[in-house]
C-alpha cells in the first residue's frame, strides 16, 4: 500500500501542480501572451500539431543521428586510448577542449563550413554528446582486473580474446551510463545548433518552432514546443536506461 | 621438477623484492611460502607462473627454461575475481574457452572440476548468488579445469571469515591428498602454512630470501589441528621469526 502511494506520488504532485497552475490564470486574469495555462498549451498543440509533429520529428533525427556518431566516436577512441598510451595522451587534452568549449560558440563556425543543414546540426550535437561515452568507457577499460588480466594472459588468450572476452564486458556498465548522458546531451546539442542555425537561415525541428512563434508572440505554442523537447528528453533518458537494465539484467541475477 | 636457480627481481622502482632465492619442489609438493607483508612471496609466485621475467637467474621446468604453456598453471589469486556476467560453470569454463575447446568437449571436464569443490549444484549460479567461500571454490574449480602441473596460490583464504577459511583448508587438504597436485601457497599466517603444507619455505623481508626450508608430516584427518606436531611445527616456524626479525 505505501509503495503503491509512493509511486503515484509523482502523478498526484503533477496534476496538483498543472491544476494549481491552470486555476491561478484563471483567477488572476492573467492573458495568455503573458502566461498560458495548461489548457492553453493544449490548444495550442491541437492547433499546430502537424508543425510541431513534424518539428519533433526533424528534432529527433537530429538527436538520434548525433547519438549513434557520437557512440561510434566516443567507442572508437576510447579503444585506442585503451591500446596506446601514446594516443591517450595525445587525444585527451583535446578531447577536453572540445568538451568544455561551449557548441554555442563553436556552431556558427560549423555553420559557415559545412552547407548541409543536417550534417551541421548532426556535427554541433555529436561535440556536445561524444565527451561522456568517451570518458566513461575509457575509464571502464582501463579499471579491468589486474587479476583476471594475468589469468587470461596464463592460458594464452590473444588481445582480442582479452578485449572482446574481459575489457569490453568489464566496460559494458561504465559505457551504458555514457551513454544515458551523451541520450539527453545530444538533444540539448541539436537544440542549440537548431536555435543557432535557424537564426542563421536554416528552418527545422522544434527548437526553430519555438524561436518562429516567439517572433509571433504565440506564447502558448512556445510553451507546447518547449514541453514536447522535454517530454523527448525523459523518453530518451527512460529509454535508455531501459536498455542498461536490459542488458545488465544478466549479471544482476543470481 | 621446478627450480628456482637464484632468483632476483628487482623492479623499475630501484626495489630489490627477491635476493638469491633457490629452491627445488618436486611433483606432489605442498609448499608454503611463509612471509610477512612485503617480502616479495607473492613475487615470487608471479615468477614462478611467468607472469613476470626474473632479473637474475631462472626457473627451470624439468631441466629447460622457459615460459609455461597455456593452461600448464592453475592460478588462484586473493579474491575470487570471477566474471560478474558468467555462471559458475562458464567461469570455470574460461581457461579452455580460451584455448578454443568448444562447451561441448569441455562439459564433463567443467563438472568434474564443479564437483571437486563440492559445487556440482551451484553450476548456473552467477557470482551474486554464491558465498565469498562458494566464489572462491569455484575460482579453485577454474584453476583445476586445465588440468595444471602446478597450482599456484596467492592468500587465498585470507579475505575469508575462519569457520568458512578452516573449511577450505580442509577441502584443499583433502584435494591434495586425493590428486597429489603440486601446489606453492602463498601465506603470512603461520598457523595456516603449518596447517596445510608438507614443505614450509620461510620467506626474510627485504629482499626475499630463503631464511628457512621446513619439513612436515602432520597426521591427516579431523584431528590435525590439535595434534602435538601441529603446536610443535606452530612454536619451531615462530622461532625462525624470532631469528629472522628480532623484536
Amino acid at each position: 500500500m505505501r509503495r503503491m502511494v509512493e509511486s503515484l506520488a509523482p502523478y498526484g504532485f503533477g496534476a496538483l501542480a498543472l491544476g494549481g497552475w491552470q486555476g491561478a490564470v484563471w483567477a488572476l486574469h492573467v492573458p495568455a501572451y503573458v502566461m498560458p495555462g495548461p489548457a492553453d498549451i493544449v490548444a495550442a498543440y491541437i492547433d499546430a500539431h502537424a508543425v510541431l509533429d513534424a518539428g519533433l520529428v526533424a528534432t529527433l533525427a537530429v538527436t538520434g543521428a548525433a547519438l549513434l556518431a557520437a557512440t561510434l566516436l566516443g567507442l572508437v577512441l576510447a579503444l585506442l586510448m585503451a591500446a596506446s598510451p601514446l594516443f591517450r595522451a595525445a587525444i585527451q587534452p583535446w578531447a577536453v577542449i572540445i568538451q568544455v568549449t561551449p557548441v554555442v560558440a563553436l556552431a556558427p563556425f560549423i555553420i559557415i563550413w559545412v552547407n548541409q543543414p543536417f550534417a551541421c546540426l548532426v556535427i554541433c550535437a555529436v561535440i556536445v554528446a561524444f565527451f561522456p561515452i568517451l570518458s566513461n568507457t575509457a575509464a571502464g577499460l582501463a579499471a579491468t582486473p589486474p587479476d583476471l588480466l594475468d589469468l587470461f594472459r596464463l592460458n594464452g588468450a590473444s588481445r582480442w580474446q582479452i578485449l572482446f572476452q574481459l575489457s569490453l564486458p568489464y566496460a559494458l556498465p561504465d559505457f551504458l551510463t555514457g551513454l544515458r548522458i551523451s541520450g539527453t546531451l545530444a538533444l540539448v546539442g541539436a537544440v542549440v545548433a537548431e536555435f543557432v542555425a535557424g537564426s542563421g537561415g536554416f528552418a527545422s525541428g522544434l527548437a526553430w518552432q519555438i524561436i518562429e512563434a516567439s517572433y509571433r508572440l504565440e506564447i502558448p505554442r512556445m510553451f507546447a514546443a518547449l514541453v514536447m523537447l522535454g517530454v523527448t528528453g525523459i523518453a530518451i533518458y527512460a529509454a535508455l536506461g531501459l536498455l542498461e537494465r536490459l542488458l545488465l539484467a544478466k549479471r544482476n541475477r543470481a | 621438477m621446478f627450480t628456482l636457480e637464484t632468483l632476483a627481481k628487482r623492479y623499475d622502482t630501484g626495489v630489490l623484492a627477491l635476493d638469491g632465492v633457490s629452491a627445488d619442489i618436486a611433483p606432489g609438493e605442498f609448499v608454503a611460502l611463509l612471509g610477512p607483508s612485503g617480502c616479495g612471496k607473492s613475487t615470487l609466485l608471479r615468477l614462478l607462473a611467468g607472469l613476470e621475467a626474473p632479473s637474475g637467474g631462472r626457473v627451470a621446468w624439468d631441466g629447460h627454461t622457459g615460459a609455461p604453456g597455456p593452461g600448464e598453471i592453475g592460478f588462484v589469486f586473493q579474491d575470487a575475481t570471477l566474471m560478474p556476467w558468467a555462471s559458475a560453470a562458464e567461469n570455470v569454463y574460461l581457461p579452455l574457452k580460451l584455448r578454443h575447446v568448444t562447451r561441448k568437449l569441455a562439459a564433463p571436464k567443467i563438472a568434474a572440476a564443479l564437483a571437486q569443490v563440492g559445487l556440482s549444484a551451484f553450476a548456473d549460479t552467477r557470482p551474486k548468488g554464491l558465498s565469498g567461500g562458494m566464489k572462491m571454490r569455484v575460482s579453485i574449480a577454474r584453476a583445476l579445469v586445465s588440468e595444471p602441473i602446478l597450482l599456484l596460490m596467492d592468500e587465498p583464504f585470507a579475505a575469508l571469515d575462519e569457520f568458512t577459511r578452516h573449511k577450505l583448508q580442509d577441502d584443499l587438504l583433502a584435494l591434495w591428498a586425493r590428486t597429489g597436485k603440486t601446489i606453492v601457497f602463498v601465506t603470512h599466517s603461520i598457523y595456516e602454512a603449518a596447517y596445510l603444507a608438507n614443505r614450509i619455505l620461510v620467506m626474510s623481508p627485504r629482499p626475499g630470501r630463503i631464511a628457512a626450508d621446513l619439513r612436515a608430516s602432520l597426521p591427516m584427518g579431523p584431528h590435525r589441528r590439535a595434534s602435538g606436531d601441529y603446536v610443535a611445527l606452530v612454536e619451531r616456524i615462530t622461532g625462525c621469526f624470532r631469528e629472522i626479525m628480532p623484536a
